[in-house]
Formats: C-alpha cells, sequence, structure tokens
C-alpha cells in the first residue's frame, strides 16, 4: 500500500504581463517529488499549468524552479522532505524574463555560450593516439557534469539583483565552462583575454552561492572561479611575469 | 487559415528535427557540407533523450582488448538482434563507430582512461569484449554536450522550443514543414529541400518507461503520416533493470553498467536466477556457473561471461519470470547487487549517477544494499524504414537516423549500439541528405493549402466544442500499452489493444483544451496523441502480424522463433488514415559476412 497525504501547494501563475500565487489542494503519494505533484495539478486541475520537464531523473536540468525561495529541480526535490501541512510554494526562477507560470526565457545562457570558443585540439602526437591520463582529466570531468540548469546563473546576485549587469557577465555557468576548457590537457585556445573582459569574472565576489545551489554538486566556486581568477591575475597583474616580459619582449 | 495570421517562415536547405545525438551530429553534417541548415527541436537544446544515456558507446577500438575489430562488433550486434538486422546497417555501424568516437575527442569529450592514457572501455551484455568508450555512468551527457558546443559554432540556426507537427510535400518530394513554438504558440513554416528525422523514441506510449517526456514518436508519425514506410515496431526493447521503488520514479533506468561493473541480479531465496535461464543460442559464451562467472570479470580469456550480461530481452524476461513465480523482491522486482563485489569506492567513481539516483529518490545507499530493478520500456528497435547507406527513406528528401529509424538493431538492441548508431547513421543522414540537395532538379512549391489544413488541425483542440481531457487520455493509453502490449503478448490481449486505441482515437477527436496557446502543456500534448496513438497502432498491429518470438516482441501463444519469420521485416504503412501491413523479404547478406556467423563464439 502506498500512503498518501494531501498537501497544499502555491504556484506562480501568469506571464510577463503580471500574476499572482495560486493555491492548489493535492493528494500526494509516499516517495512523491515537487515535479510529480505538479503533473498532478496539471493532470486534474489547470491543464494549462506551464512548466518544462524533460528527464525527471534528475540529468537533464529542465525543471529548474525556486521552491520555498531556494532555487533547485522540481524533479530531485522530495515531498517528503517538507513538513506535514507545510504549504509548499513554487515559483519561476526569477533573474530570468517569465514565459509563464513555472517556464522562463534562459535564452541568456545560450547567447553567452556562443560566446565561448569551441575547444580546439593540439597537434595529434606523432602515432596519431591522444593519450590523456586519468588524473589530469578528473578536475574537467568534474566540469562536464554540468546538466545546464541554470540554477547557479539564477542565484548569482551579479546579474539576479541587477539585470544591467548581463550583458557584462556571462555567469557561474559559464565560468565552470571556461575553466573547464582551460584545464583540458588537449585544448590549445587562450581564453584569457575573453575571462577578463568580456565574460566580466571580476564581478564575481565569491559568496559561494552557485556552488550551495548547484544539483550536481560541482565546487563551482573552489574549484573553476577561483583558479580562473588565480590564472588572470597571474597573467595580468604578476610584478614578476611583468618584468620578465618587459626584459625580453616575450609574451 | 482559421485565425487569419500570418506564419512565421524560414527557408533553408536541410532541416534536422530533433536535437538528441542523431540529429546534432546530422546538423554538424550538413552544414560542413555546405548546406543552409537549421536544428529544431521541442526542447531546449541540450535537453534531449540522449542526455540520459548512461553505460556508453559501442566502438571495436581495441584498447582494452586489441582481439577486438568490426567483425567481432557486427557478428555481436546481430546475434543481438536474432539475426533480422538490416546486415548493411549493422556493417556500417561497427566499421565506422571508432571514427565517429576518436572524432568526438577531437571536438573536447573527455573519456575515462586506461592506465596508458587510451580512451577506456567497458564491458555490456552481449558484447563480446569490453567495449563501450564512457565517461561513468553519464556518457550521454557529454556526447551531447560535446556535440551541442561543437554545433553552436558551425553556423547552424538552431530553433529550440519548435515543435513540428507536420511535413509538407511537393507531389511525392518533401518540401516543407510546419510547426508551433512552444513559448508562444504561434504557427512556424520552414520551406526546405530536405528533412532530416532525428526525433528519437516512444516510451511515452507506456506507464513504466525509461524514456523522458520528449518521446512520442514525433518522426515516425511525421514519416508515416509523409508516405514512408515503418517496419518491424513489434520490436521494443525492455530494459531488464529500471528502478520500481517509490512508484513516482518506477521505470527510470538503472544503467547496464551496474552489472558490466561487477552487479548481479539474485531473486528474493538470494539465488542468482540468471543461470536458470541460459538460452540454447547463447550457451557456448556463457557461464553456467557461479564460479566461471565469478573467475570472468579478471579472466576473459579462461573464462565464459556471466549471464547476467545475456542481452536484454533474456535478462528482462527472466526477471519477468521470477516475479511472476513469487519470487520478487517486496516491490516487484528483483535484487541488484553490486556492493557485495564492489568497495563503496569504486562504485561512487563508475556509477556516480547511479549513487546520486537512489540516494536522493530512494533512500537507497547503493554501496551497501542492493537495488531493487525491474524491465522498463526503454526502446523501440523498430522504425521508418531507410535505406542503409544513405539513411533516405521512400519520400525523396525525408532522411531518418537513430531510434527513429528501424533495421541497424534487428529485434533486440545492444546496451552501447545505440549512442553509435547515432553518431555514425547521423553523420551520413547529415552527409546524403546535403547531397540530395545539391542534386536536386527544379523548384519546390509549399502548397498553402496544405500548410493551412495542417494548421486547422493543430489548433482544433483549443477552438472545438469537446469535453475530453488529453492527460486522461494519455493515461489510459499508457495503461492500456503497459497491460496489453508489454512484454508477453497475446493474441486476445493485442486484439483488445487494437479496439481500445480505437476508441482513444474517436477521444481525441473530442479533446477540448483550456487555456490559450501561450506555452500551454495541455495542448501541447492533445497534439503529441496523435504520434502516441499512431505509433502504438503501428506496434499493436507488427506485433499480431509476427507470430513467433523474438527478441523484443515475445508472444505466449507462438514463443519459438520462426524460420519463416526470421527472414522478412513486418511492414507498416498508413494511407488516408488507414493503416495497411505486410511482410517483406529482408536484404541477404552477402556470403562473405555470413562465414562470421559459422566460427565459434
Amino acid at each position: 500500500m502506498v500512503a498518501t497525504r494531501d498537501v497544499t501547494m502555491r504556484i506562480w501563475r501568469g506571464d510577463a504581463k503580471g500574476g499572482a500565487f495560486k493555491e492548489y489542494r493535492v493528494p500526494s503519494q509516499e516517495g512523491m517529488v515537487v515535479l510529480d505533484v505538479i503533473h498532478t495539478i496539471q493532470a486534474t486541475q489547470a491543464g494549462d499549468l506551464a512548466v518544462r520537464w524533460n528527464c525527471k531523473a534528475g540529468k537533464c536540468g529542465s525543471c529548474s524552479a525556486e521552491i520555498n525561495g531556494r532555487p533547485r529541480l522540481m524533479c530531485m526535490t522530495r515531498m517528503d522532505t517538507f513538513a506535514a501541512g507545510e504549504t509548499i510554494t513554487v515559483a519561476p526562477m526569477r533573474t530570468f524574463p517569465l514565459y509563464r507560470d513555472l517556464a522562463t526565457d534562459v535564452s541568456f545562457n545560450y547567447e553567452k555560450a556562443k560566446m565561448i570558443p569551441a575547444f580546439k585540439p593540439k597537434p595529434k602526437p606523432a602515432d596519431g593516439v591522444r593519450r590523456m591520463y586519468q588524473a589530469d582529466i578528473e578536475r574537467g570531468q568534474e566540469f562536464r557534469k554540468c546538466i545546464e540548469c541554470f540554477l547557479c546563473q539564477d542565484i548569482c546576485h551579479v546579474i539576479r539583483d541587477h539585470p544591467e549587469n548581463q550583458p557584462a557577465f556571462s555567469g557561474p555557468r559559464f565560468f565552470v565552462r571556461l575553466a573547464e576548457l582551460e584545464m583540458h590537457p588537449l585544448d590549445a585556445h587562450d581564453r584569457k583575454e575573453l575571462i577578463k573582459a568580456k565574460a566580466g569574472l571580476g564581478y564575481c565576489n565569491i559568496t559561494k552561492c552557485c556552488t550551495e545551489v548547484c544539483p550536481e554538486h560541482i565546487r563551482i566556486t573552489d574549484n573553476a572561479i577561483i583558479p580562473l581568477k588565480e590564472r588572470i591575475v597571474t597573467e595580468y597583474y604578476d610584478p614578476v611575469v611583468k618584468l620578465w616580459r618587459t626584459v625580453t619582449g616575450k609574451k | 487559415m482559421a485565425t487569419g495570421e500570418a506564419y512565421e517562415r524560414y527557408e533553408y536547405d536541410v532541416i534536422v528535427l530533433g536535437a538528441g545525438g542523431a540529429g546534432l551530429r546530422a546538423a554538424v553534417e550538413a552544414s560542413a557540407q555546405g548546406a543552409k541548415t537549421a536544428l529544431v527541436c521541442k526542447s531546449l537544446l541540450g535537453k534531449a533523450h540522449t542526455v540520459m544515456a548512461e553505460g556508453g558507446i559501442a566502438a571495436a577500438l581495441g584498447n582494452v582488448w586489441p582481439e577486438d575489430n568490426w567483425k567481432v562488433h557486427f557478428r555481436d550486434t546481430m546475434r543481438g538482434g536474432k539475426m533480422v538486422n538490416n546486415w548493411r546497417m549493422a556493417q556500417l555501424h561497427a566499421m565506422e563507430a571508432p571514427d565517429r568516437v576518436l572524432e568526438l575527442e577531437e571536438w573536447g569529450t573527455l573519456f575515462d582512461r586506461t592506465k596508458d592514457g587510451r580512451i577506456l572501455q567497458r564491458d555490456f551484455g552481449g558484447h563480446k569484449y569490453a567495449r563501450l568508450a564512457h565517461v561513468g555512468d553519464r556518457t550521454g551527457l557529454e556526447m551531447i554536450r560535446t556535440l551541442q558546443q561543437h554545433a553552436v559554432h558551425r553556423g547552424i540556426d538552431v530553433h529550440m522550443e519548435c515543435n513540428v507537427q507536420r511535413l509538407l510535400l511537393d507531389g511525392e518530394r518533401v518540401c516543407g514543414a510546419l510547426g508551433y513554438w512552444r513559448a508562444s504558440g504561434k504557427l512556424v513554416l520552414f520551406k526546405t529541400k530536405a528533412v532530416v528525422l532525428g526525433t528519437g523514441g516512444v516510451g511515452k506510449s507506456w506507464k513504466f518507461t525509461s524514456n523522458s517526456w520528449e518521446c512520442t514518436g514525433d518522426g515516425i508519425t511525421l514519416a508515416l503520416d509523409a508516405g514512408a514506410d515503418l517496419i518491424d515496431m513489434e520490436f521494443v526493447q525492455f530494459h531488464p533493470t529500471g528502478m520500481v521503488w517509490p512508484p513516482s520514479v518506477r521505470g527510470i533506468l538503472v544503467t547496464e553498467g551496474v552489472r558490466g561493473d561487477g552487479g548481479t541480479l539474485k531473486n528474493s531465496e538470494g539465488l542468482r536466477f540468471m543461470f536458470n535461464y541460459i538460452p540454447e543460442f547463447f550457451k557456448g559464451e556463457t557461464a553456467d556457473n557461479e564460479q566461471e562467472a565469478d573467475a570472468w570479470y579478471e579472466d576473459k580469456k579462461n573464462n565464459r561471461r556471466t549471464p547476467d550480461l545475456l542481452p536484454r530481452d533474456e535478462v528482462a524476461r527472466a526477471i519477468n519470470a521470477e516475479v511472476k513465480a513469487g519470487r520478487g523482491s517486496p516491490h516487484g522486482g528483483v535484487f541488484l547487487d553490486i556492493n557485495t563485489r564492489r568497495s563503496p569506492e569504486y562504485i561512487r567513481k563508475r556509477l556516480p549517477s547511479m549513487y546520486h539516483q537512489f540516494k536522493e529518490l530512494a533512500g537507497v545507499d547503493i554501496t551497501k544494499e542492493p537495488m531493487e530493478v525491474g524491465p522498463t520500456m526503454h526502446y523501440i528497435m523498430g522504425g521508418v524504414r531507410v535505406d542503409a547507406d544513405t539513411t533516405a527513406t521512400r519520400v525523396p528528401g525525408l532522411f531518418a537516423a537513430g531510434e527513429v529509424a528501424g533495421g541497424m538493431h534487428g529485434s533486440n538492441r545492444l546496451g552501447g549500439n545505440s549512442l553509435s548508431d547515432l553518431l555514425v547513421f547521423g553523420r551520413r543522414a547529415g552527409l546524403y541528405a546535403a547531397q540530395y540537395v545539391k542534386s536536386l532538379k527544379g523548384r519546390l512549391n509549399v502548397d498553402q493549402r496544405q500548410a493551412d489544413a495542417a494548421a486547422q488541425t493543430l489548433l482544433a483542440p483549443l477552438e472545438r466544442e469537446g469535453n475530453e481531457n488529453p492527460y486522461a487520455i494519455h493515461s489510459d493509453l499508457q495503461e492500456c500499452m503497459q497491460a496489453l502490449v508489454g512484454i508477453i503478448r497475446t493474441e486476445g490481449e493485442l486484439r483488445k489493444a487494437v479496439e481500445e486505441l480505437a476508441g482513444f482515437r474517436q477521444r481525441l477527436a473530442r479533446v477540448r483544451v483550456e487555456g490559450g496557446r501561450q506555452f500551454n502543456p495541455a495542448w501541447h500534448l492533445a497534439l503529441d496523441l496523435h504520434a502516441m496513438l499512431s505509433v502504438s497502432e503501428a506496434v499493436t498491429l507488427g506485433a499480431l502480424e509476427r507470430r513467433e518470438s523474438r527478441g523484443g516482441h515475445t508472444r505466449e501463444d507462438y514463443p519459438f522463433a520462426d524460420d519463416r519469420f526470421g527472414k522478412v521485416n513486418i511492414v507498416v504503412r498508413r494511407k488516408n488514415g488507414t493503416f495497411g501491413i505486410g511482410q517483406e523479404p529482408l536484404p541477404e547478406m552477402p556470403p562473405e559476412l555470413q562465414e562470421l556467423f559459422k566460427e565459434r563464439a
């Protein structure tokens, strides 16, 4: 027998023009996640409730929302983590423009992705076989766990509270991408100028909010952002390097 | 047109529908060939079902076992498919898969490595050698991200959250496609010289499935409606290991990599029951005792492989039988145990998303306790009939690659052969679509009346009088397919399914959705139901026609493989809304390839 209890959900309904929270009372079965309850509401009370989802297994990063104020994946948030009787509030990600209900326009992220030059491999070795060692790619593999749910972008106060910063700031997701490329053993591009100037790494003051909301537990701040900052400092501001360049005329 | 609104219009040489592995690879290739190319996908870019693929990409690189080569891979694939695969597709696939994998590495993929720094390969069911290039248990994510990031810089137009509902024809030839934007609900018309379908699978017609929201059979239905043939739709893969508890996650995939990396299946009595289910066909290559099976993990030369890694159809049927016999786990599955053989560190390193998934969704720590697993609808081997070399369908200008196409996997797909299929035939689809465009003579004209009629059908659920709820029809359809067209089938149940499906068709015509056109999931579902029903009808008809048991099609009333059916494809067509079904001979394998099947395993 599956245990069932009734829950109260407070869900944002509306579009760019305006809207309001609306309450729904629905049954929730043992083991259900927030996305299941949203689907129940769709099927029985509000067929047109807009929500994005694909895999329902925490692998695609589509069902991002703010649950009781915290950016989370709806498919990985179990209903039994809330106290009995607690009203659960589900709102769309605030940083992005609203399409409708829980679905937002996340095209900002796809535009930022276009700015980052693609991976460019070094020439192949003489025997034609690429060799990389597991120890050298572990960090890159950590970054490539990113499911592009954009929760880190949503929580980042540089753009969350200041949309005017958006043109000059790529956000944590793309710092992770840049770090991954910078640390790729085979990549031959130099993206430091991009990181410093166009991506706006300097805006980040390492408050670690992005790391806290990452459903893949990527250590965004410690492993991606701080090492990138260090590289930029070494490249542009290190007095020893600067002197060496002046003396030798080398870049 | 009904509302008098103007369509948003685009014009391309090639449009690719679907942005999973096949669609992305096709778009990259078409664009590289100089065709003006657009990628049209109904989700956001990077979210397609490929993202959920876990175990790896099968390719005879020979990095772990130098004995491996394309001929062994070809042979494994044909035998796994019980010899009804399109032999030429299986050959091309086995020959080209290594190049496609190495190409991904050139585009930035970080595969797990061997000790000497090359791409590591893992064991999987039905593959003689450890053959799957992989990244932990998130290979699909790595592949889709690599292709996505590569595609973004190729000058391909990407139209996201755009759902194409109808192909437009000039005479017999493809000339366009009509769809809607999910966000605005506005209609969009693509004029195009060629269309590549990379739209994936059909799982959403079943109740318990590993498939994501997208897998509603759109491409199969677009092709069927445009006059293409479908083959072998009755071959449906129930992956043996899906989650079974709690109910809301039932069906979510548990990668075959768990068994590849040392996991064993056990029943409620603690017995490794797979030893009781080794079919004659695989006896020569399968260990018949625990000692040999255990030794195989370390020494593959002197031991035969564990029956836990028999092809998926065999394992799914075995689990089904154990549960029916009352030897199942508490929630109606069986146990999958990796914690006995492997250390917690090993499990977390090799299977991080399985660890995460069970911990977060089921409260189970797989480094300490066994998983409960059972069959889940995972893949359709059948699909649109294509030319093996070019991926062309019988409709000029229409190409299909990946799960949407049929033939490659015969009656049962081996794990790992899907991602490689996407890459090999995705590339070929893009290449030959671009070539077709170059060779095309004369002008193509989009018939406005055709487009307007399609538009009217699209908007009908928002405008007509009616009282049917699309969610209710979908739920009833899933119950029907799960109960009547599942792993084990009989004539009586299949006939009942045909009747029920006809009823759903009638109900679909009375669907009325509330709300407007702006991001309205009820409307989207109402439209997707046309595809889900079409696929369900084709699967059920195929299942009735094939009076034998083979691979992903098991008939209780015809429990054995029948040589007569081993020589044919079951072909389904639709004309003026009515299905036609027939048997047509399989392409014949040339003698030099037939030789490969005479050697001992």
